[in-house]
């Protein structure tokens, strides 16, 4: 275990390596610089801003002066904030993110397995089409959609529940519904259809024919082996929603890091861009690895080797 | 010899799109106590189906019981609910599966597969249940059980598999147990090993056996009466002596003679059965051999031949066996 730790650690390094240098050179490939689009600038003022910022010199030497930066943790000064650096805004803007992210994930992974089950439990019967037009809705309708249907209808009428804003759980509530749905859905598919796999092997044979009940045959036997899975596409999920996302932040008037990751690229805001990008880089690797783990905890058949695969 | 299971009369249909399928039609059959009665046929003709429905394992729907009555020991298994069916299961009437590689839950040990059944039915603590099912492993003889019980499915033979899918079915000591097509899945040497261990702990336990399989071979050693199957009937019956020495369905004569035997001339080809059985959508008026049957008369298109009684023990059904066809 240990060995395949470290293993994973140091492949996670090469590929964080290859993820900065493919994204500096696409990033500065693209045509256009941080602050071309500010009006006309007086020559004099544009030579010192590149100057200042180093985009006078050659891109090889930017790139290693990039890397050696990002080795000490430091993902440089925003072009377009004065104020703040790159460190600064994902450290302001990710809690707040992440904390809407896992509420949106609880919401999403305790409804998504029972609504998938159930569907699968009665198949073509209503449960079974109720949970799969929620599941149609929540994958189908775009969440810029979800978000104002809320707002209209809940938050408008519920009076304490807020149209947008961020300081208190009850802030949270619209917000982590909306952006639950898609991976709810998606989870709630996944599910049904693997469940409804379990529930046609063999070893379901067996279970009832030891005379168990019911509830234990579906509860012990289905459901474990059913939630395998959903487990692989976790990962990338759980990442996807702890960086935030664009769209519902904007609605809800919420101070995340969603925001970041479109306006940087508008903006041509190399450093942000690189920071944004090198963030969620490292998020989705040790989401994948403890996704990886996890697996090996719930399935007996994976074990890691002593060789350390 | 009382009978322990007394199947009337018995009709399975599954509900399709297409229509129904009549996967049983109209089976009567006994098993006596400590007896073993082995149902063979070809695949497809409802061997399995009939095993299910004894167990009422079946998906319902989209199978339904037609018509009939399953008395197990006097009682009427049909007429229970699914909660009073649990506690026949395991308990009295257990199952050992065609596919040991998929009938173990991959993700659980086996030895808390076993303690689960065992727990089901005894009100023993962990730890006892668990001495338990070691015991059982000793029982159909799988090496270093106390090491076994912790494992899992994976790290385990297909022959040792089917080995604790005995032990499973064992734990209760029922009195019937249903094997279906144990063996099919394993090879050849390992058959004879899991068809040992069966019939030891029968004369052990003193359980009845019902032992479903399609293969003639393993029939003689195991069984003492021999039910052959054919598009959902029963097409003859009889002591396992008489099936073999004397069969009388020209379906039954026709399955022996395919059985590869030692014997057999050098250049002499392996005999098979032309053509294939039945549709069972629109099962066939007549006799539903009459396709296959090389010595088919007209009657046989239409008319269903009725059972004619041989002795007390053997019946087949077949035109020829009637009176009036006596000249062939």
């Amino acid at each position: 275990m240990k060995k395949y730790l470290l293993k994973r650690f140091f492949m996670s390094i090469i590929t964080l390596w290859a993820i900065v240098t493919i994204t500096f050179f696409l990033m500065h490939s693209v045509p256009g610089n941080p602050f071309a689009k500010e009006g006309k600038m007086p020559p004099t003022v544009y030579q010192n801003l590149q100057r200042k910022y180093g985009l006078d010199k050659p891109k090889s030497e930017q790139y290693v002066i990039y890397l050696k930066n990002l080795l000490r943790g430091d993902f440089g000064d925003s072009m377009k904030s004065r104020v703040e650096t790159v460190n600064d805004m994902i450290e302001r803007g990710f809690p707040i993110s992440a904390y809407l992210g896992v509420e949106a994930l609880l919401i999403a992974l305790v409804f998504g397995p029972v609504l998938g089950a159930l569907a699968a439990l009665f198949q073509n019967k209503v449960p079974d089409y109720i949970s799969m037009i929620i599941a149609i809705i929540g994958i189908s309708v775009p969440s810029f959609i979800m978000g104002t249907v809320f707002i209209q209808f809940i938050a408008k009428n519920v009076s304490w529940i807020p149209i947008g804003g961020w300081g208190e759980f009850r802030h949270t509530i619209l917000p982590a519904i909306a952006l639950s749905l898609m991976p709810l859905a998606y989870i709630a598919r996944l599910m049904r259809s693997s469940m409804l796999e379990v529930l046609g092997q063999d070893y379901i044979k067996t279970a009832k024919s030891k005379g168990l009940s019911k509830s234990t045959v579906i509860l012990k036997h289905a459901v474990r082996n059913a939630i395998l899975p959903i487990v692989s596409v976790l990962g990338t999920l759980i990442s996807n929603l702890l960086v935030g996302s664009f769209v519902i932040e904007k609605i809800f008037g919420i101070p995340g890091l969603g925001a970041f990751f479109v306006n940087s690229i508008v903006s041509r805001d190399y450093t942000l861009i690189m920071g944004t990008t090198i963030f969620y880089s490292i998020i989705l690797i040790i989401m994948l690895l403890l996704v990886d783990i996890s697996y090996v905890l719930i399935d007996p058949r994976i074990r890691l080797t002593k060789e350390g695969r | 010899m009382d009978n322990i299971l007394d199947v009337r009369n018995l009709s399975v249909s599954f509900k399709t799109f297409f229509g129904e399928v009549e996967a049983v039609r109209d089976i009567s059959f006994t098993v006596g106590r400590k007896q073993t009665v082995a149902i063979v046929g070809e695949s497809g003709c409802g061997k399995s189906v009939t095993a299910n429905s004894i167990m009422q394992l079946l998906p319902m729907p989209p199978a339904f019981f037609k018509s009939g009555k399953i008395l197990f020991k006097g009682e009427d298994l049909l007429k229970r609910t699914d909660k009073q069916m649990e506690e026949v299961r395991s308990s009295q009437i257990s199952m050992v599966f065609q596919d040991p590689m998929t009938s173990l839950n991959p993700t659980m040990k086996i030895g808390s597969q076993i303690v689960e059944g065992i727990q089901k039915h005894k009100n023993l603590s962990r730890r006892d249940a668990k001495k338990k099912a070691i015991e059982m492993l000793e029982l159909v003889a799988v090496p270093e059980p106390e090491k076994r019980v912790n494992q899992y499915p994976h790290e385990f033979s297909g022959g040792m598999r089917q080995r604790v899918m005995i032990a499973l079915a064992m734990v209760s000591n029922p009195e019937l147990l249903i094997a279906d097509e144990p063996t099919t899945a394993l090879d050849v040497t390992v058959q004879a090993q899991i068809l040992e261990i069966m019939k030891d702990i029968q004369e052990q336990m003193g359980m009845s056996i019902i032992l479903i399989t399609h293969d003639l071979g393993i029939v003689a050693d195991m069984s003492d009466k021999v039910l052959v199957m054919y598009a959902g009937q029963i097409l003859e019956e009889g002591l396992t002596r008489e099936i073999y020495k004397n069969p009388k369905h020209p379906y039954t004569i026709k399955l022996l003679e395919s059985v590869p035997r030692l014997d057999m001339a050098r250049n002499e080809s392996l005999h098979s059965i032309e053509g294939t059985p039945p549709d069972l959508y629109i099962p066939p008026k007549g006799c539903s051999f009459f396709d296959r049957c090389e010595f088919a008369l007209k009657v046989c298109k239409d008319y269903m031949p009725q059972f004619h009684q041989h002795n007390k023990t053997h019946k087949s059904r077949c035109w020829l066996n009637h009176p009036m066809a006596k000249g062939k």
